[in-house]
Protein backbone atom coordinates (compact mmCIF):
# COMPACT_ATOMS: atom_id res chain seq x y z
CA UNK A 1 0.00 0.00 0.00
CA UNK A 2 1.35 3.48 -0.97
CA UNK A 3 0.37 6.73 0.23
CA UNK A 4 -0.89 7.08 -3.06
CA UNK A 5 -3.97 4.78 -1.99
CA UNK A 6 -4.39 6.86 1.31
CA UNK A 7 -5.42 9.87 -0.07
CA UNK A 8 -7.15 11.52 3.16
CA UNK A 9 -4.35 11.11 4.46
CA UNK A 10 -2.21 12.25 2.00
CA UNK A 11 -4.38 15.66 1.69
CA UNK A 12 -3.49 16.43 5.23
CA UNK A 13 0.44 16.43 4.99
CA UNK A 14 -0.21 19.69 3.99
CA UNK A 15 0.00 22.58 6.36
CA UNK A 16 -2.32 24.23 5.15
CA UNK A 17 -5.05 21.77 4.84
CA UNK A 18 -4.29 20.43 8.34
CA UNK A 19 -4.40 23.65 10.07
CA UNK A 20 -8.24 23.84 8.75
CA UNK A 21 -9.05 20.21 9.93
CA UNK A 22 -7.25 21.32 13.27
CA UNK A 23 -9.52 24.31 13.67
CA UNK A 24 -12.12 22.46 13.37
CA UNK A 25 -11.42 19.75 16.14
CA UNK A 26 -9.24 21.85 18.47
CA UNK A 27 -12.30 24.12 20.16
CA UNK A 28 -13.79 20.74 20.74
CA UNK A 29 -10.96 19.11 22.58
CA UNK A 30 -9.81 21.57 24.00
CA UNK A 31 -13.32 22.74 25.61
CA UNK A 32 -13.98 18.86 26.78
CA UNK A 33 -10.12 19.34 28.56
CA UNK A 34 -10.82 22.24 30.43
CA UNK A 35 -14.48 20.82 31.56
CA UNK A 36 -12.87 17.25 32.53
CA UNK A 37 -9.80 19.10 34.40
CA UNK A 38 -12.02 21.62 35.99
CA UNK A 39 -14.22 18.83 37.81
CA UNK A 40 -11.77 16.47 37.94
CA UNK A 41 -9.73 18.98 40.38
CA UNK A 42 -12.97 19.54 42.04
CA UNK A 43 -14.07 16.13 43.14
CA UNK A 44 -10.34 14.84 43.17
CA UNK A 45 -9.64 17.94 45.79
CA UNK A 46 -12.85 18.80 47.50
CA UNK A 47 -15.71 16.36 46.56
CA UNK A 48 -13.90 12.83 47.61
CA UNK A 49 -13.11 11.01 50.80
CA UNK A 50 -10.30 10.69 52.16
CA UNK A 51 -8.40 7.22 51.99
CA UNK A 52 -8.69 4.92 54.97
CA UNK A 53 -5.37 4.17 54.97
CA UNK A 54 -3.36 6.74 53.07
CA UNK A 55 -5.45 9.43 54.36
CA UNK A 56 -5.47 12.87 51.96
CA UNK A 57 -2.45 11.90 50.19
CA UNK A 58 -4.64 9.53 48.00
CA UNK A 59 -5.61 12.93 46.14
CA UNK A 60 -1.63 12.29 44.16
CA UNK A 61 -3.37 9.51 42.84
CA UNK A 62 -5.37 11.66 40.89
CA UNK A 63 -2.67 13.39 38.88
CA UNK A 64 -0.12 10.18 39.49
CA UNK A 65 -2.50 7.52 37.80
CA UNK A 66 -3.35 9.43 34.44
CA UNK A 67 0.09 10.65 34.22
CA UNK A 68 1.33 7.10 34.54
CA UNK A 69 -1.64 5.95 31.79
CA UNK A 70 -0.59 8.82 29.45
CA UNK A 71 3.15 8.03 29.50
CA UNK A 72 2.92 4.28 28.10
CA UNK A 73 -0.17 5.31 25.76
CA UNK A 74 1.33 8.39 23.99
CA UNK A 75 4.27 5.58 23.95
CA UNK A 76 2.35 2.91 22.21
CA UNK A 77 0.89 5.90 19.56
CA UNK A 78 4.07 7.11 18.84
CA UNK A 79 5.13 3.49 18.17
CA UNK A 80 2.95 2.53 16.22
CA UNK A 81 2.71 5.90 14.06
CA UNK A 82 7.06 4.96 13.95
CA UNK A 83 5.79 1.42 12.05
CA UNK A 84 3.50 3.14 10.30
CA UNK A 85 5.58 6.13 8.82
CA UNK A 86 8.41 3.00 8.15
CA UNK A 87 6.14 0.71 6.01
CA UNK A 88 3.83 3.40 4.30
CA UNK A 89 6.56 6.13 4.18
CA UNK A 90 3.66 8.70 5.38
CA UNK A 91 4.95 12.24 6.43
CA UNK A 92 2.44 12.59 8.87
CA UNK A 93 3.36 9.62 11.04
CA UNK A 94 6.75 10.05 11.48
CA UNK A 95 5.79 13.72 12.13
CA UNK A 96 3.64 12.40 15.08
CA UNK A 97 6.21 10.64 16.60
CA UNK A 98 8.21 13.70 16.63
CA UNK A 99 5.20 15.80 18.01
CA UNK A 100 3.93 13.30 20.47
CA UNK A 101 7.69 12.98 22.18
CA UNK A 102 8.02 15.82 24.08
CA UNK A 103 4.42 15.62 25.60
CA UNK A 104 4.97 11.73 26.35
CA UNK A 105 8.03 12.43 28.25
CA UNK A 106 6.36 15.44 30.26
CA UNK A 107 3.86 13.21 31.24
CA UNK A 108 6.14 10.62 32.20
CA UNK A 109 7.93 12.73 34.55
CA UNK A 110 4.86 13.89 35.90
CA UNK A 111 4.42 10.32 36.88
CA UNK A 112 7.58 9.86 38.26
CA UNK A 113 8.20 13.07 40.42
CA UNK A 114 4.15 12.58 41.65
CA UNK A 115 4.81 9.15 42.89
CA UNK A 116 7.73 10.41 44.52
CA UNK A 117 5.58 12.74 46.04
CA UNK A 118 3.15 10.06 47.22
CA UNK A 119 6.24 7.17 48.08
CA UNK A 120 7.83 9.32 50.72
CA UNK A 121 5.09 9.45 52.71
CA UNK A 122 3.91 6.23 52.09
CA UNK A 123 6.54 4.42 51.83
CA UNK A 124 9.35 5.89 53.43
CA UNK A 125 11.16 6.81 50.61
CA UNK A 126 11.71 9.19 47.42
CA UNK A 127 12.41 6.64 45.22
CA UNK A 128 13.07 2.32 45.30
CA UNK A 129 14.77 0.62 42.36
CA UNK A 130 11.77 -1.52 42.54
CA UNK A 131 11.05 -2.88 39.10
CA UNK A 132 7.51 -0.58 38.09
CA UNK A 133 9.90 2.55 39.25
CA UNK A 134 12.90 1.74 37.29
CA UNK A 135 10.72 0.17 34.15
CA UNK A 136 8.82 3.12 33.95
CA UNK A 137 12.56 5.45 34.40
CA UNK A 138 13.42 3.35 31.20
CA UNK A 139 10.69 4.57 29.34
CA UNK A 140 11.61 8.53 30.67
CA UNK A 141 15.00 7.81 29.21
CA UNK A 142 13.67 6.47 25.93
CA UNK A 143 11.68 9.23 25.67
CA UNK A 144 14.95 12.03 26.40
CA UNK A 145 16.91 9.56 24.44
CA UNK A 146 14.17 9.84 21.23
CA UNK A 147 14.55 13.64 21.57
CA UNK A 148 18.37 13.97 21.28
CA UNK A 149 18.45 11.05 18.49
CA UNK A 150 15.83 12.99 16.12
CA UNK A 151 17.34 16.43 16.28
CA UNK A 152 20.89 14.82 15.61
CA UNK A 153 21.11 14.62 11.84
CA UNK A 154 21.85 17.39 9.59
CA UNK A 155 19.37 15.41 7.58
CA UNK A 156 15.95 15.73 9.47
CA UNK A 157 14.89 12.65 7.99
CA UNK A 158 17.41 10.76 9.13
CA UNK A 159 16.52 11.85 12.43
CA UNK A 160 13.02 11.43 11.96
CA UNK A 161 13.94 7.48 10.70
CA UNK A 162 16.70 6.86 13.28
CA UNK A 163 14.29 7.93 16.15
CA UNK A 164 11.41 5.85 15.13
CA UNK A 165 13.78 2.42 15.40
CA UNK A 166 14.08 3.38 18.42
CA UNK A 167 11.15 3.76 19.55
CA UNK A 168 10.30 0.44 18.28
CA UNK A 169 13.17 -1.22 19.93
CA UNK A 170 12.07 0.36 22.87
CA UNK A 171 8.84 -0.96 23.29
CA UNK A 172 9.18 -3.79 24.89
CA UNK A 173 9.65 -1.70 27.73
CA UNK A 174 5.77 -1.16 28.14
CA UNK A 175 4.50 -4.82 28.56
CA UNK A 176 7.16 -5.02 31.20
CA UNK A 177 5.59 -1.34 33.51
CA UNK A 178 2.85 -2.95 32.93
CA UNK A 179 2.87 -6.68 34.46
CA UNK A 180 6.24 -5.41 36.70
CA UNK A 181 3.46 -5.34 39.71
CA UNK A 182 2.76 -9.13 38.69
CA UNK A 183 5.99 -10.78 37.48
CA UNK A 184 7.94 -9.13 40.59
CA UNK A 185 7.42 -8.17 43.95
CA UNK A 186 7.45 -4.60 43.55
CA UNK A 187 6.87 -2.29 46.39
CA UNK A 188 4.65 -0.02 43.96
CA UNK A 189 0.96 -1.38 44.44
CA UNK A 190 -0.20 -3.72 41.91
CA UNK A 191 -3.07 -2.74 39.30
CA UNK A 192 -6.47 -1.79 40.49
CA UNK A 193 -7.74 0.01 37.39
CA UNK A 194 -7.24 -2.59 34.51
CA UNK A 195 -8.09 -6.06 36.26
CA UNK A 196 -9.49 -8.73 34.95
CA UNK A 197 -12.57 -8.45 37.39
CA UNK A 198 -13.44 -4.59 36.73
CA UNK A 199 -11.82 -1.94 38.72
CA UNK A 200 -11.16 -2.47 42.24
CA UNK A 201 -11.28 1.42 43.31
CA UNK A 202 -14.15 2.87 44.75
CA UNK A 203 -16.78 4.58 42.64
CA UNK A 204 -16.05 8.39 45.00
CA UNK A 205 -12.64 7.73 44.29
CA UNK A 206 -13.25 6.38 40.58
CA UNK A 207 -15.32 9.21 38.90
CA UNK A 208 -12.42 11.99 39.86
CA UNK A 209 -9.96 9.40 38.70
CA UNK A 210 -11.84 8.94 34.96
CA UNK A 211 -12.21 12.64 34.76
CA UNK A 212 -8.65 13.13 35.01
CA UNK A 213 -7.99 10.53 32.74
CA UNK A 214 -10.04 12.25 30.42
CA UNK A 215 -8.96 15.95 31.24
CA UNK A 216 -5.32 14.40 30.14
CA UNK A 217 -6.88 12.72 26.88
CA UNK A 218 -8.00 15.79 25.77
CA UNK A 219 -5.85 17.55 26.62
CA UNK A 220 -2.90 15.93 24.55
CA UNK A 221 -4.93 15.39 21.42
CA UNK A 222 -5.32 19.54 21.05
CA UNK A 223 -1.56 19.71 22.01
CA UNK A 224 -0.38 17.17 19.91
CA UNK A 225 -2.39 18.30 16.92
CA UNK A 226 -1.25 22.14 17.43
CA UNK A 227 2.51 20.24 17.53
CA UNK A 228 1.32 18.27 14.21
CA UNK A 229 0.84 21.13 12.12
CA UNK A 230 3.78 22.77 13.75
CA UNK A 231 5.80 20.25 12.57
CA UNK A 232 4.13 20.24 9.07
CA UNK A 233 5.15 23.92 8.98
CA UNK A 234 9.00 23.36 9.81
CA UNK A 235 9.38 21.14 6.99
CA UNK A 236 7.21 23.43 4.27
CA UNK A 237 9.90 26.46 5.81
CA UNK A 238 12.61 23.61 4.93
CA UNK A 239 11.51 23.48 1.38
CA UNK A 240 10.94 27.10 0.62
CA UNK A 241 14.75 28.28 1.98
CA UNK A 242 15.81 25.20 0.03
CA UNK A 243 14.33 26.38 -3.09
CA UNK A 244 15.21 30.15 -2.43
CA UNK A 245 19.07 28.66 -1.87
CA UNK A 246 18.99 26.82 -5.09
CA UNK A 247 18.42 30.22 -7.19
CA UNK B 1 -8.26 26.37 62.22
CA UNK B 2 -10.15 27.89 59.62
CA UNK B 3 -11.46 25.17 56.98
CA UNK B 4 -9.31 26.84 54.19
CA UNK B 5 -6.35 26.48 56.31
CA UNK B 6 -7.51 22.77 57.03
CA UNK B 7 -7.80 22.13 53.25
CA UNK B 8 -4.29 23.68 52.52
CA UNK B 9 -3.11 21.61 55.40
CA UNK B 10 -4.30 17.66 53.88
CA UNK B 11 -4.79 16.12 56.93
CA UNK B 12 -0.61 16.49 57.39
CA UNK B 13 -0.06 15.98 53.77
CA UNK B 14 0.02 19.11 52.26
CA UNK B 15 3.69 19.09 51.28
CA UNK B 16 3.44 16.33 49.12
CA UNK B 17 -0.22 16.80 47.58
CA UNK B 18 0.49 19.98 46.74
CA UNK B 19 4.12 19.91 44.87
CA UNK B 20 2.50 16.94 42.92
CA UNK B 21 -0.44 19.17 41.88
CA UNK B 22 1.71 22.26 41.13
CA UNK B 23 4.31 19.94 39.51
CA UNK B 24 1.23 18.78 37.23
CA UNK B 25 0.05 22.41 36.47
CA UNK B 26 3.71 23.68 35.30
CA UNK B 27 4.08 20.80 33.24
CA UNK B 28 0.26 21.65 31.65
CA UNK B 29 1.67 25.13 31.44
CA UNK B 30 4.96 24.40 29.88
CA UNK B 31 3.48 22.44 27.35
CA UNK B 32 0.76 24.59 26.02
CA UNK B 33 2.29 27.78 26.18
CA UNK B 34 5.62 26.46 24.32
CA UNK B 35 3.41 24.65 21.59
CA UNK B 36 1.10 27.65 20.88
CA UNK B 37 4.17 29.82 21.29
CA UNK B 38 6.31 27.74 18.45
CA UNK B 39 3.12 27.08 16.11
CA UNK B 40 2.22 30.98 16.24
CA UNK B 41 6.21 32.00 15.44
CA UNK B 42 5.98 29.07 12.19
CA UNK B 43 2.79 30.15 10.98
CA UNK B 44 4.39 33.71 10.57
CA UNK B 45 7.54 32.91 9.49
CA UNK B 46 6.18 30.07 6.45
CA UNK B 47 3.47 32.67 5.84
CA UNK B 48 6.58 35.29 4.77
CA UNK B 49 8.94 32.99 2.89
CA UNK B 50 5.81 31.49 0.99
CA UNK B 51 4.96 35.23 -0.42
CA UNK B 52 8.81 35.51 -1.00
CA UNK B 53 8.48 32.24 -2.99
CA UNK B 54 5.62 33.69 -4.89
CA UNK B 55 7.05 36.82 -5.80
CA UNK B 56 10.18 35.36 -7.36
CA UNK B 57 8.36 32.77 -9.11
CA UNK B 58 6.45 35.98 -10.43
CA UNK B 59 9.52 36.97 -11.40
CA UNK B 60 11.44 34.20 -13.30
CA UNK B 61 7.85 34.50 -15.08
CA UNK B 62 8.09 37.76 -16.08
CA UNK B 63 11.24 37.01 -18.03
Amino acid sequence: MTTARIPLLHRYANPAAFGRLAAQILPWTAGASAILLGLGLYFGLFASPPDYQQGESVRIMYVHVPAAIMSEVVYGLMAAAAAAGIIWKHALADLFVKAAAPLGAAFTFICLAAGSLWGKPMWGAWWVWDARLTSELVLFFLYLGYLALVDAFDDPQRGLKAGAILVLVGVVDLPIIKFSVDWWNTLHQPASLMTLSGPKVDPSMLLPLMLMIGGFTTFFITVVLMRLESELLARRIRAWRTAAGDE
Amino acid sequence: MTSFATFLAMGGYGGYVWPAYGLTLLAFAGMLVWTMATLKARRREEQGLSAAGRSRRGRREAK
